[in-house]
This record gives structure tokens, C-alpha cells and sequence, in this order.
């Protein structure tokens, strides 16, 4: 873009982001057909290209823009109706000029694109008729003709349209020269293009009044002298009439500026340097203990940190700016394919760095394409299984622990755990052996190796080979995770947790045999201490294991992974339990540090090249860190033998083991009542008002369902919970589900089943002595049974994401 | 033509580099070393808010390792702009050398030194073996 003139760098950057604006603006115009604002918003934004592109001398741009609009002003003014075929065409005629802009972005020129297609297509519907296709039909060939004659006659017909009592010639004649004078003198001002569709169409600027700028209307007599004595129409020009005017939807220019992003850049480097300056200050005045040179460091910190935050903020954007194409998106591949898809965004004004919007484009697009193609099934096959035809997509972004989460779920199909499995053996990725031993959640997973894609058939849309392998790399490039969770019939739901910025992240400092790593914190789930009998760890032939929540959990010496002296034993070690390639391991070190805000700093290419660090930084003291790259330790240190022996000693450890790990929860008056951990799907904690009294039983509305309600304290005969906050464990099995209603959870126990005495009740099957309470076993079968009588009866047996999240 | 090389010493013999790509001598400070990375990597220090690669000479040029109460000094030499820190036993003079006292290297020299030495300076009281920085700072 360096050799193209300022003028039109502004066009094309403007137009692209009045194009985003029409995207969306077009697609809920099929949803409110009527309304007046949408089609005004669309109208303004297609009338300003095609001013702006007459006067820079975009023939083709004009041509184009032109007969759009005067569909465009058929429709706002209601002459006909909005359609699929006109949102068609309009969407036909959005996509040619982001086309040519394109061209004009890369060479400064139009080039010659062929848009007669889509202007013959767009008169054909303008023709339809429909009403009003006379009014039009003049305007249309001035298109086609020489712009300085459209310029002249497009107006005018627009004028006749809307009846004002006015020579339209004389409109055309005094508007011309005060246009072009404008544009002349502020190029880089972002309102002369509208100013001129305020002067050239007075129709329009009466129901739109257009924003401009004080500068502009001083610059502009002319223009207010044009349109206000034949049509007293003095809005458009009064800056004070401007603020107030309710229909401009785009304004805001005023108190906002352009930066350019090097800039940006530059500052947040800078920034950088002050916060590891700002440590070290830190460390020092805590070192030298003076008082006075504490409250200053206090102060450098605070004002630091603002500045940090200040910063940050410049950069960032809200994540609106990448779904703004979603809904086009969306409405092109499910037309396409021939489904029915509602788009739900939530979180439109979650911010992030823009680098980081930049890099999850991509990841974004295709698991949207990924979520239409494969999850949401046709209407048909919906409505056979009792599914409204229409599917949900839902986007959602939240901040959550200095990250950002984006999620991506359908209520389509869900995956097939199985047939990943098949499909992993059948493409050689993993071994029958290996498939059966795996749980739900770790055979979802296979779909993020490389070459592995689900569909049966290859479509235009998805399904290329290059699938979800693409996205975890891509995510993991910006120091980011993916995770996917699916039920069978129900939905999938992707998500993607990304740090804020990249430039600065909080990380956990950790010691290892002397010297100090990083791990970042979005690597991070939590620290675990091992005590002095070393509960939770066990072995798998040599490779130590955690037990965490009924769930093995691979564990890697961080001093294995370094070289350095072996660790004679686990005591006194933390365990950082981190996510990474999907799965999540713990990383024993030997003391945990700190947590501190670290700058990345490039390495060398000898130092990167090791695959273990993903950079450096620098510390409060002034020494360099490692930070340590998790994915690649994962890589490197989880041999698939080990995760293998993980995997199939995972079902027989679970049966074989004396102990299990047992909830234990309290209820009624003072009870303690202890089930399986590894039946529990989910604990809630929620407010009492939750049960709701249907035909005698108490029932819940758990995501999005009516879940039976099993009182425990009633169940066991001790009257009924009398709670305002209650404690809700979930036991959901394949498309059941059941929630068991106690006073609050008390703990998580490794006791064995043989420990319970045969002293038992109704729904009970033994007690025995937990923390020095006497604590019951309870029956869960009878007690679930007692809701949901068929609910072990559910064909999928399998128990669906049992202890994996809480 | 004179020619000015900044000196050091390495394993009891004198080496020098171009001083125009020098950017300064220190003593050796806080080292991070660098688990798992190949032997010539010494580890990275902070150089004025600078990460820095310190690369081992005696590595490279397969001299007898440092033993744990040497004490090393740092000459760092700009390569490609970026700084890197080159690992050395004691830091020499500027010394201006004209051409003719400046030679081929033997064909003696061990094949780890025939890479990265240039040619040989005759001194009064030795030998001078001129390093392509380029490729001693190589890792």
C-alpha cells in the first residue's frame, strides 16, 4: 500500500470496515425484513462507496454500488419487499466490491473485474415487478453510462422518488464543485464522503441526518447553501443537530483517532522494559528494607502497572471485530449445505489483544465451518430425533483468569467417541489396543492429530485433511489451548482459552535444581504439594503417577526433562498440573517460586531450537529465565509407553484398587453420606429456588433441561433439605440425568468400599468412619433410581465426562 | 594496511577478532545456563535488558572444558546486529597489525580451529590466530 495515495488507503480501510458493518446489517435484515434502520445503515454505507468511488474515479466500484443502491432505496422507502433473492443479490454485489477493493488495495487501481453478472443480476430483481422497478430503470442506465452524467441524473431520479419540491438540476449543479473542494482538502478526514451524500441526496440526509465534522461544515458552505433554501433541510450541516440525531449509527469518529500499530508496538515494548524494570526495583528496596525507598518503589509499581493496563488497553479490541463476518459466514455455509443454523453470540464486547484477534481468525473460521458441516444435521434428520430443525450456534467469549475463553458450541450430533477411535486405527494413528483403553474425553481428542478428519465425505466446506491439527497449532502459536467437550446427540462445544496479551503474561516461577523456570499460566490448572507418605502417588510399572479426583494423572519430572541429578524422592516436590496437546499432565519441580507478570524475550536460534523454551525473560533479581515451552515438554516427555501404561492401567487400577476416591456430602440434621466419586458427573452449588414442584415430583432446570431432583435428606428419611443454598450433584449418564440434592460437600476421601460396615438403612449400603464422623454409603442406584427409574436402562453406558470437571 | 583485532586468550594461546565487531568486554555475570542445549551454549545473560546468547569458545573450538573456579570473561561481538556473548579465559589488548605479518593458517592447526581461523599473525612473542566472528559465534 506504500506507493498508494493517502486518498485511497482511507477509502479502501473505510470501506472495509463499512462493508463488515453491511455483512451483518444484511443478514438481520432477513430476520426483521421492515426494519427502517437496518436498510438505512445498509443504504448510507453503499451510498458513501459509491461517492467516494465517483470522485476517485472507480468506475467499476460506481457502477456497481450504483445499482445496489437503488435497490437499496426501493426497499428502505418500501416499495418492496425484502427477499431472499434481494438479500442475495445484495450480498452478491457486497462480495464484487470487497473483490475490487482488494484489487485496488494491492495495485491502487480497479483492475477489470467483470461485474456486469452481478449489476444484470441485481436490475433482474430491480425489474421484478414488484412495484417501483419504473422509478428505477433510468437511474440503472446512467450507471452504465459516464459517471459525470450518472453523477447527475442519480440524484435526480432518487429526488423524484421521494417527491421534494425542488428542480433537481439545480440540486446537481450546486453541489458538484463544493463536493469535490471538500475531498480536496481533507483527505484523510473520514466524513467527506458522507458529507457529499449529504449535499448530493438532500433526500436521504433528511431522514439519515449525517454526522460531520465542525472542520467540514466550515469548509463547506456551499453545501449548506445547496440543499437548504430549496428543501429546508438544514440538519445535516448543524454539528449540535449532528449529536443528537438518533439513526447515526456509526459516529464516534470525533473522539477517536487512528494509530498506527507499529506505534502501538513500540509503546507496549517499552512498557515491557518498565514492568521488568519496576521488578526489580521491587525486589531491591525489599532487599535494602529503607522505608522511604519502599513507598517510592510502592508508587513505581502502581503507576507501572496503570500504565501497563493503559497500554494494554490501547491494543485491544473487542472480539466483535472478528465475528462481525460470523453471521455471513454462518448464513453462506448453512444455505449451502442445506441447514437450518441460529446464530447466538454472547460476549460480542469481550476484549483482546489485536494480534491475538488476528491469529484466532483462522482457528475461529473453521471451527464454525467444522461446527455447521459436521455437528448441526439437516432439518430432517433434527426433526426425526425430536430436535427443533432449526440448530443453535452459539459463540460465547468471556474473560476468565487473565485469559480469554472463546467458545464454539452446536447442539448438533456431538462426536462419536467411537468412531474417532475407528477412524484413528483406520488412518494408523493409534492402535486398536490403545483405542480400548481410552476414555471418552482422551479419544476426543485424536481428532487434533494430524491427518485426522471425521468426514465420511470430502464437502466444499470441511473436511479437507487439514482439520482440527490446524487449529490446535494455530492456538498453540499464540501460547493459547483448545479443548473439546461432545455428548452424543446433544451438541459439541470447542474451546479455545488464549492469553490477553501476548507482549506480557502472568506466568508461575518454579525451581529446579537451582535455577528458576516459567510456566505460563495459561498452561496452568493447579499446584498440588506432595506430602510426606505421598498420598496420590503411585507407579505405573517405573513412571510415577498422580491420583487427582479418581483420574490418573501422567506425571513428568521436570529434572528428568532438564537432565539434571534425578529427584531421590517426590516429598516436599510440587506438582503443576498443566494442560497441553489436549490432555493435562502434572510437572514435578522442586519448590514453586512466585507468580509474576514476565516479557517474553526473544532467544537465540540455538537455545529455541532445543524445543523445550518457548523464551526468556528476565527476573526482579536480573537474572534470565527460562520460560518453559509446555506443549513441547509434553511432546517430549510423555512418550506414548507411558501414556499408554496410563491409559490401560486406568480401568483396571479403578476396579482393581482396594481404595476409591468417595464424595462425601452432608445431610439433613448432621449426616454424612458418602458415594463414588467416579459416578458424580458434575457439583453445582445453586439456590434453593432452582426446584420447581412438577405432578408431586421436584424438578430442575439444568442446562436447559428438566432434571428429576433426588432430596437426599429425604430420601434417607430425614425430612427435607432446608436450605437456602444447596449443594447439586450431577450424575448424568449418556442423555439422562439426575440431580442429587444435599447440605453443602464436605470432602473428597480415598476410602475402600470393604471399609463400610453392614449397618445400613433405606438407600444406604454401609457406614463407616470418614474424619472421624460416622459417614454412610449410599445406595446411589437406589437413590437415582428413585427420580429416574430408567436411568441406568440409558443405551450409552458409558458415564459421560465422569470427574472431569468440577 | 593496518588492521586492528581486540585479543584474548583462550587455553593458553592468543586469538583476536576484527575490533570494529566488538561491541565490549565484561566480566562474566549471573549466567542462566541452558539445560539440554548443545555443549558451545554456555547459558544467557541479561545484558542491559537484553537476553543474550553466551556461546563457550573453548567448546567451539574444542579446547579442554572450563573447570568450576575458572573465571571467564565476556567479549561481545555484534553478528547479523544482534549481540552475542563469546565465553573467553582473559581479555587482551587492541593490538594494530599490519599485513605482512599476517599468514595462511597452518596446516597443523586442529580440524575444529581450521574453520573459524582466518590466517595467523606473527608476533614478537607468538602467534595470533585471527577467528571469522561470524562463524565462532555459530552455534
Amino acid at each position: 500500500m506504500d506507493g498508494m495515495d493517502e486518498i485511497v488507503r482511507e477509502f479502501v480501510v473505510e470501506s472495509y470496515e463499512n462493508l463488515d458493518q453491511l455483512d451483518r446489517d444484511l443478514v438481520a435484515l432477513e430476520d426483521k425484513p421492515g426494519s427502517r434502520d437496518l436498510l438505512s445503515s445498509v443504504f448510507r454505507t453503499i451510498h458513501t462507496i459509491k461517492g467516494t468511488s465517483g470522485f476517485l474515479a472507480f468506475g467499476t466500484l460506481e457502477s456497481l454500488t450504483h445499482v445496489g443502491e437503488n435497490l437499496l432505496a426501493e426497499l428502505r422507502d418500501g416499495k418492496r419487499p425484502m427477499t431472499q433473492r434481494t438479500t442475495d443479490v445484495l450480498l452478491r454485489m457486497v462480495d464484487a466490491v470487497r473483490e475490487v477493493l482488494g484489487t485496488i488495495e494491492a495495485t491502487g487501481a480497479e483492475g477489470d473485474h467483470q461485474v456486469e453478472d452481478v449489476v444484470a443480476d441485481i436490475q433482474a430483481v430491480l425489474d421484478d415487478p414488484t412495484g417501483g422497478a419504473a422509478d428505477a430503470a433510468p437511474a440503472i442506465e446512467s450507471a452504465t453510462a459516464s459517471s459525470e452524467t450518472e453523477a447527475e441524473e442519480g440524484p435526480a431520479a432518487t429526488a423524484e422518488d421521494e417527491a421534494v419540491s425542488e428542480t433537481p438540476q439545480v440540486v446537481a449543479a450546486t453541489k458538484k464543485p463544493a463536493t469535490r473542494k471538500i475531498t480536496a482538502k481533507k483527505p484523510a478526514a473520514k466524513k467527506p464522503a458522507t458529507a457529499k451524500s449529504a449535499a448530493k441526496k438532500p433526500t436521504a440526509a433528511k431522514k439519515i441526518a449525517m454526522p460531520v465534522r465542525n472542520e467540514d461544515a466550515e469548509d463547506a458552505p456551499a453545501i449548506a447553501a445547496a440543499p437548504m433554501p430549496s428543501a429546508t433541510l438544514s440538519a445535516p450541516v448543524e454539528p449540535e443537530e449532528v449529536e443528537d440525531a438518533p439513526s447515526t449509527v456509526r459516529s464516534a469518529t470525533e473522539s477517536s483517532i487512528r494509530v498506527d500499530v507499529e506505534v502501538l508496538d513500540a509503546l507496549m515494548r517499552h512498557v515491557g522494559e518498565l514492568v521488568l524494570a519496576r521488578n526489580a526495583m521491587t525486589r531491591l528496596a525489599g532487599d535494602l528494607g529503607d522505608a522511604s525507598l519502599v513507598r517510592a518503589s510502592q508508587r513505581l509499581s502502581l503507576i507501572a502497572t496503570e500504565l501497563q493496563q493503559g497500554v494494554m488497553k490501547t491494543r485491544m479490541q473487542p472480539i466483535e471485530h472478528v465475528w462481525s463476518k460470523v453471521p455471513r459466514m454462518v448464513r453462506d455455509i448453512s444455505t449451502s449445505l442445506g441447514r437450518h443454523v441460529r446464530l447466538e453470540m454472547i460476549g460480542q464486547d469481550t476484549e483482546l489483544d489485536r494480534g491475538l484477534l488476528e491469529a484466532i481468525k483462522d482457528p475461529l473460521t473453521h471451527l464454525i465451518r467444522n461446527a455447521i458441516d459436521h455437528g448441526i444435521e439437516a432439518p430432517k434428520v433434527r426433526e426425526s430425533v425430536g430436535k427443533s430443525p432449526t440448530g443453535l450456534l452459539t459463540l460465547r467469549a468471556y474473560h476468565q483468569g487473565g485469559q480469554v475463553v472463546v467458545e464454539i458450541s452446536d447442539d448438533g450430533k456431538g462426536i462419536d467417541a467411537q468412531a474417532v477411535a475407528a477412524k484413528a486405527v483406520e488412518r494408523g494413528l493409534r492402535t486398536p489396543a490403545q483405542v480400548a483403553d481410552m476414555s471418552t474425553q482422551d479419544l476426543l481428542h485424536l481428532v487434533f492429530l494430524p491427518g485426522f478428519s471425521t468426514a465420511d465425505h470430502v464437502t466444499n466446506v470441511s473436511g479437507r485433511g487439514v482439520g482440527m491439527d490446524v487449529v490446535k497449532t494455530k492456538v498453540e502459536a499464540i501460547g493459547g489451548v483448545v479443548d473439546v467437550q461432545s455428548t452424543q446427540g446433544l451438541g459439541t462445544t470447542w474451546r479455545l482459552r488464549i492469553p490477553l496479551t501476548l507482549a506480557i503474561m502472568p506466568a508461575l516461577t518454579v525451581e529446579c535444581h537451582g535455577e528458576t523456570y516459567a510456566i505460563p499460566q495459561v498452561n496452568l490448572l493447579e499446584l498440588l504439594a506432595v506430602d510426606d507418605k505421598q498420598t496420590g502417588v503411585e507407579y505405573v510399572g517405573e513412571a510415577p503417577v498422580y491420583r487427582l479426583r479418581g483420574q490418573l494423572l501422567p506425571l513428568v519430572d521436570l529434572r528428568d526433562v532438564l537432565g539434571s541429578p534425578t529427584r531421590e524422592s517426590l516429598v516436599s516436590a510440587v506438582i503443576a498440573v498443566v494442560q497441553a496437546d489436549g490432555g493435562r499432565f502434572g510437572i514435578v519441580v522442586d519448590q514453586v517460586r512466585n507468580t509474576e507478570e514476565i516479557v517474553a524475550k526473544p532467544i537465540a536460534a540455538a537455545v529455541k531450537n532445543i524445543g523445550l523454551y518457548a523464551g526468556a525473560t528476565l527476573l526482579g533479581d536480573g537474572s534470565v529465565a527460562l520460560i518453559l515451552d509446555i506443549p513441547a515438554v509434553a511432546r517430549r516427555a510423555l512418550d506414548t509407553d507411558l501414556q499408554e501404561a496410563v491409559a490401560s492401567s486406568q480401568v483396571e487400577h479403578v476396579t482393581s484398587s482396594d481404595t476409591e476416591p468417595m464424595l462425601v456430602v452432608g445431610v439433613g440434621d448432621g449426616r454424612q453420606v458418602a458415594m463414588p466419586l467416579g459416578a458424580v458427573t458434575r457439583l453445582e452449588r445453586l439456590s434453593v429456588s432452582i426446584i420447581e414442584q412438577v405432578a408431586g415430583s421436584a424438578v430442575m432446570q439444568y442446562r436447559g433441561r428438566i432434571t428429576p431432583v433426588v432430596d437426599l435428606a429425604r430420601l434417607l428419611g430425614d425430612g427435607g433439605t432446608d436450605r437456602e443454598e444447596l449443594a447439586v450433584v450431577v450424575c448424568t449418564r449418556g442423555e439422562r440425568t439426575v440431580a442429587l440434592v444435599a447440605n453443602e460437600v464436605v470432602d473428597i476421601v480415598e476410602c475402600a468400599v470393604s471399609d463400610f460396615s453392614d449397618v445400613s438403612g433405606y438407600g444406604l449400603l454401609g457406614s463407616t468412619v470418614i474424619k472421624e464422623r460416622v459417614t454412610e454409603l449410599l445406595d446411589l442406584r437406589a437413590a437415582v433410581t428413585s427420580a429416574d427409574a430408567n436411568f441406568y436402562d440409558a443405551e450409552d453406558a458409558e458415564l459421560v465426562g465422569a470427574g472431569s470437571e468440577f | 594496511m593496518q588492521h586492528q583485532l581486540a585479543t584474548f586468550k583462550l587455553d593458553n594461546r592468543l586469538y583476536g577478532v576484527d575490533v570494529e565487531r566488538v561491541q565490549e568486554a565484561l566480566r562474566l555475570h549471573n549466567r542462566t545456563r541452558v539445560p539440554q542445549s548443545p555443549k558451545e551454549v554456555a547459558g544467557l545473560v541479561n545484558l542491559r535488558g537484553q537476553v543474550v546468547l553466551l556461546v563457550d569458545l573453548r567448546a567451539r573450538l574444542g579446547r579442554e572444558p572450563y573447570a568450576d573456579d575458572d573465571e571467564p570473561m565476556m567479549v561481545v561481538v555484534k553478528v547479523d546486529g544482534e549481540p552475542v556473548s563469546l565465553l573467553v579465559d582473559q581479555v587482551g589488548d587492541v593490538l594494530e597489525l599490519d599485513a605482512d605479518q599476517f599468514g595462511p593458517p597452518p596446516p597443523t592447526l586442529e580440524p575444529a580451529l581450521r574453520d573459524v581461523v582466518r590466517g595467523v599473525y606473527s608476533l614478537e612473542d607468538g602467534l595470533l590466530l585471527s577467528l571469522d566472528v561470524d562463524l565462532a559465534a555459530q552455534v
